[in-house]
Parts: structure tokens; sequence; C-alpha cells
């Protein structure tokens, strides 16, 4: 199984011929996820990644001509509001928004209109979804992974493969590793994420990436501590150094008036029965010791 | 990014909110001139505020009441040129002093976990929200603006009477409520406060008294990643309240924010860079910043991240530690290579370079006779090993 995206992704690229949508479109192509179309208004009927991929105006006509279920968003951010919108109305259930700097307020507007059609947005400001061995959707490198157990869910971009990776390296496999943002207003929470791997029966055991700012973790744990009882379950906050009322580059990620602190969500992390780890080197053998297997680690 | 107070007020002012007129004024005389103007239009006082973007200037000293002209340009002469945490005043706003009968608080700020703008009120004005929400959870009403419609009447209706406002301010209370969310809407505003909001004697000209509800202190914090359709806005930015630093980041594209130890970082991805300061500070070290130097970042950018992270006298060992991903290893090694040799000053330098290009990253490192790392934890930890070689030989303790 998996989560979000898989085998039966069938993926429009919005954005496909900018410089950002074309790099990317090309490396998951090349991880083998299907890319059904790109979109770039004005550049229909042109094809894009040496011709194998239609480009259409609209997502539209990539949902009706190329049968696309997931789109993966790579349009500045003055447009990416629209784009995510153009997806929801083309009826797309999986939109994947990498673009950051979106101003809040333009998602604040957005997210009722994504709820209400159904849909599920994850993002904006994040690196995207991967299903190892099946689908990669967003811009996390394909090397990092192997096809495995563990769930994973977190903020950050960069933390998050070095996270994977080090996992990959104590022989502990992933099912799906989902990148939600870290902008403070996203279209999937962490909560959401541990909720679709509890349904997942290949996802054995779940790592929850979190940083500084907002609630987000605090109501995971809260979810978890009910929900994953019998889930071995492993946690890393960044920022326990961050000083108070400052951004610490994710527009997410500040403290303010004493709230959205490492120390707090690592407490309601714990008390939820996540094993934190103090550095992301630590994850994999939090993971062990609660009874998940490595796999024999591969040669080369 | 923060405004002034000043510039809060007419922000407030120009969507039709009742602000007392007032005026900031750079030197003694202009202050004077601002006062002689106030006065002559019926103020029996004027207040001398000292505009800095830190809390406490009041404790500090940086609010102070004029009776005349003359006052108001000794007090003046007192303020400007004050250091307030760290920051010198250079900007004074002068306005009507108020005979304040009863404060209030009013905000609205954007709710993450609601994902709706949620208006606050309280009759506990003057104090900080945070406070009030710690000793008094029940004295706040909250109330979510629509995130299509906007903050409705009857909601505007239902803050101002769990203020417990009465007669004509229930009206004007509604309408500076409203005004609140629109502001923050107009603007690309993350938080629009106004506390005290207040109700105040005012004396006219001919002697006869009226009381008013006005908002007599605003601040608002903008999206940062809003202000690119807000030029007006960006160009309100304090340049003279910013580190020097702060601006050079800003014009680089590099996330930076200065901290107070030895060790100077510099990482690629947000979460990734507070992490290795977490692990500088665990290993025993304390981080001199947090750098994030985005993703893609080119040679330019490396070396523009190093003269940012040089230019504190306290860094006395730099971190780099890189992911690549979209940033390529070999083009930061490139850029770390040649800012070196560029650099006026060297300090020893702990790298660790994985993901894409990193076979290529780590020779040209080799070559250049970096000191390299494999992973995260051993690097912070030569990091700090590196800072008290050189704090025992300075005779400190390095961090």
């Amino acid at each position: 199984m998996s989560i979000l995206v898989g085998r039966d992704t069938r993926l429009v690229v919005q954005g496909i011929t900018g410089r950002e949508g074309e790099f990317h479109a090309r490396q998951m192509q090349a991880y083998g996820t299907r890319i059904v179309g790109g979109t770039r208004f004005g550049k229909g009927g042109q094809r894009a990644l040496d011709g194998t991929v239609p480009v259409f105006d609209t997502v539209h006509e990539a949902v009706r001509e190329g049968g696309a279920n997931t789109s993966v968003i790579y349009v500045p951010a003055p447009s990416a509001p629209d784009a995510i919108l153009e997806a929801v109305d083309a009826g797309i259930q999986l939109i994947v928004c990498i673009t950051e700097r979106i101003p809040a307020l333009d998602m604040l507007r957005v997210m009722p209109v994504v709820r209400e059609a159904g849909a599920r947005l994850i993002g904006p400001n994040c690196p995207g979804v991967t299903s190892p061995g099946r689908a990669k959707v967003g811009i996390i490198p394909g090397s990092i992974h192997r096809e495995g157990p563990v769930g994973l869910v977190s903020r950050s971009g960069t933390l998050t493969y070095e996270v994977v990776q080090a996992l990959t390296d104590a022989g502990l496999g992933q099912s799906t590793c989902v990148g939600i943002g870290g902008d403070p207003i996203i279209g999937t929470t962490h909560r959401d994420v541990l909720e679709l791997f509890a349904a997942d029966p290949e996802t054995e055991a779940v790592v929850l990436i979190g940083e500084i700012g907002g609630s987000a973790e605090e109501e995971a744990a809260a979810w978890a501590a009910e929900h994953l009882r019998d889930v071995p379950r492993a946690a890393f906050i960044a920022g326990r150094t961050a000083p108070e009322g400052k951004r610490m580059g994710h527009a997410g990620a500040i403290i303010s008036g004493g709230s959205g602190t490492a120390t707090a969500k690592v407490a309601a992390l714990e008390a939820a029965g996540f094993r934190v780890a103090e550095t992301p080197g630590q994850i994999a053998q939090l993971l062990i010791d609660q009874g998940v297997r490595p796999q024999a680690v591969r040669a080369g | 990014m923060k405004l002034q107070e000043f510039h809060a007020r007419e922000l407030l002012a120009a969507a039709g909110l009742p602000v007392p007129p007032g005026r900031v004024a750079t030197s003694p005389a202009e202050a004077g001139t601002v006062a002689r103007e106030l006065l002559a239009a019926g103020a029996r006082g004027v207040v001398v505020k000292a505009q800095v973007l830190v809390g406490g200037r009041g404790k500090a000293g940086g609010v102070k009441l004029a009776g005349t002209p003359e006052e108001a340009e000794q007090v003046a002469a007192q303020i400007l040129g004050m250091t307030i945490k760290g920051i010198v005043v250079r900007k004074v706003l002068v306005a009507p002093a108020s005979d304040i009968r009863h404060e209030y608080y009013l905000g609205a700020v954007l709710d993450r976990a609601a994902q709706r703008i949620l208006v606050m009120g309280s009759a506990e004005g003057g104090v900080e929200i945070e406070q009030v929400a710690r000793e008094k959870p029940d004295a706040i009403v909250r109330v979510h603006a629509h995130p299509h419609l906007g903050l409705l009447d009857y909601q505007a209706r239902q803050v101002a009477l769990a203020l417990g406002l009465t007669g004509p301010y229930l009206a004007d209370a509604v309408a500076i409520a409203k005004g609140l969310v629109r502001v923050m809407v107009e603007n690309d505003a993350d938080l629009v406060e106004v506390n005290p909001l207040a109700v105040v004697h005012e004396r006219a000209a001919d002697g006869t008294g009226i009381d008013r509800l006005v908002c007599l202190d605003a601040k608002i914090t903008l999206d940062d990643s809003a202000l690119t359709r807000h030029p007006d806005l960006e160009a309100r930015r304090d340049l003279d309240e910013e580190d020097p630093a702060d601006t050079e980041a800003r014009e680089q594209e590099i996330n930076f924010i200065h901290l107070d130890g030895s060790i100077g970082c510099l990482v690629n991805g947000a979460g990734l860079a507070m992490t290795t300061m977490d692990l500088v500070k665990r290993a025993g070290g304390e981080p001199a910043n947090f750098l994030d130097i985005g993703g893609g970042a080119k040679a330019e950018t490396v070396a523009a991240a190093m003269r940012l992270i040089l230019a504190d006298p306290k860094v006395r060992v730099i971190l780099v530690n890189i992911f690549g991903g979209i940033t390529r290893g070999d083009e930061v090694a490139r850029g770390l290579v040649e800012a070196r040799s560029r650099q006026e000053r060297d300090v020893p330098m702990v790298v660790r370079i994985v993901g894409t290009n990193a076979d290529e990253a780590g020779r040209i490192l080799r070559e250049a006779s970096f000191q390299t790392a494999a992973s995260l934890e051993a690097a912070a930890e030569q990091a700090v090993a590196a800072a008290r070689a050189l704090g025992a030989a300075a005779g400190g303790d390095g961090r």
C-alpha cells in the first residue's frame, strides 16, 4: 500500500515548462512516477520532457485527456493559489503545492474551497510526498529512500532528507514520506497524516518530525495517544535553541507569547508515547528499541 | 515585518478608525512644533513616545508627558538618542495626552489551527493579552471572521457587548472591530492590535467636554510573504532599526538570525538549520546564528553567507552543514573555497556535505584542506572542540 501516492498516481505537473517544474518533472519521471501531462496556459499542444509528456492549457484538459488524479504545483507564489483552485475545480483529489512564500491570507481563502470539494492539499512550501519504489511527487531526492514499514511526516525539507537517509542507512525502509510544509496555514497536518498511516496496513511504525511554532505537534500527539497505542513511534523536534519572537526561516516557525516552544512539543509527544530523539541520527534506534526490525543493509 | 506605532496608526486612520491626532518627529525642535499645534487645538498636554520596535519602552523611560511646547522639546531631547534594549531611538511620536476613563483590548490575529482570522477582545486593556490569557482566560472574547465574508456585523456586536461597552460606544466598537479585520486583510497583516482601545475624555476648544472611544496604541505585524504586493508597506521598513547584517541577508535572500554564541552555522533548509544549532548546543557549544541559504543556492550565496557570519567578531568556528537536494554539494564547496580565499579573517571550519554531488564536494574540500565530518552529530562535536581549543588558547571557555 503506502498512502497518498503510489502506483495508481496519474500526475499532472502545473508549471511544467518553468525551470523548477521541468527539472523536477524529469526527476519524478526517472523515479517511475507516471506523469500524464503538464500545464502551461498558452503552450497547450506542445510536448515536454523530450516529447514524452503532453502540455495542456488547463488542468481540466489534463484530467479529461490524460486521466490525471494528482497534481503537483511549481508555479510562482502570486499564481499558486489560483493553480490550487484550478486543480480543485478540475476534480483533482490530491494536490501537492511545492511553491513557497504564498501569503497566509491567500491560503486562508483557498482552504475552505479545497475542503468543500473533498480534495486534499499537501503544502504549500513543502518538499512533497514519496512512496519509495512506487511514486515520488515533489522534490525529495529519490536516492535516499528504500521500501519498508516506516511512515514519516515532517514540516521540513532538508531535515526530512537527513532523517530519511539515517533510517535507510539503519536498514529501516519507508512506506511513505510526507512533507507537509513549513507555513502557518497548510492543507494537511501532522495529525491528518498519522490518521492515514493508521489505516495503512503496510505502515508498521511512524516518525513525526516537527519544529517550533503553532500547536500542530501537540494536536497530533493527543490523537496518537488514543489511536496509535500499539504502533512504534518516534519523533524529533527542531528548534530547542530558537529564541522567542524570531521567525526561523519557515513562516510558521516562530515562538510567540511563550507558545509553540520545542519543550512543550517534546513533553506532549513523550506523554503520548512517542520516543523523542535528541538528534536525527537517534531516531532509527528508538524505533528498533520498540521492536521494528531493520532489513539487511543494502550493499552499495 | 513589524511596523512602527506611527505607521500602524496611519493604516488604522486610513481605514477610517478613530485615531487621535499626532505626528512623528526626529528632532527636539520638531517635537516642540508638533506639541505647539496640538496644544493650540485644545490638547491639555502631550505625550512623547519613543518609536522603537521593541517592547518595554514605557519602563525604559521612552514615554513622557509634557505640558508646554518647551517641555515637549526637553523630553524629546531626553528620549531621542536613548537606547532601549540595544536600539537607539531616532523618532518620537508626539500626540495629545489622553484623559483615559477606561481601557480595553481589541486585536485581530491569524489563528493557525482554526485557519481563520481570530478577533479577540477584553475589558482588561493596557496589559499584554498573553498575560490576560494566562491569568483570566474567561476575560477574553474570541470570534472567528469568515475567510470569505470577513467579520460579520453580529459578530462585531458580540465582541462589543462582551467588552462591557454601553450606549454610543457600542456602535463605535462594532465599527472598530470590523475595521481591524479590514486593515488586516487589506494589508496582509498577521496581527493588528489596538491596546489600549480607550474611552478618553476630550475638551474641545470651546471648553465643552466629550468622551470618545479611540485607538490609543497600535501594533501591526505584516506577512513577509505578501510584501511584494505591498511596495508602499515595504517602503515603511525601518532600516535605522535594522542590523546591517539583516539588511544584507534580506537582499541576498538568506534567512539569518543573529544569536550570542561563538559557532557560526551555514546550513541549507530552515528545519536543518535549527537542528544544527540544537546539536551545537547539545555538544556543549553556543550557536552564533541561524542561517539558511535556501534551496539551490549558488557559490555567490555561499560567499555572502560567509561574510554575514564573519561580520560577527564573536564567531570563532564555522560549521557548514549541507544536505544536497536541489542544492548541489559541489557548488557549495566551490563557494566555500572561494569565500575563504577572500575573507579577511581566518577561522577554523568544519564542513559536512552530503546528498547531490557530495563526492565531488568532498574532493574539492580535501584539495583545499578543509576539515570535514561525516555526520551532523560529528560535525557539531568537531566544531565545538575547535572552539574550545581556541578558547583555551585565548584564556576563555571557548563557548
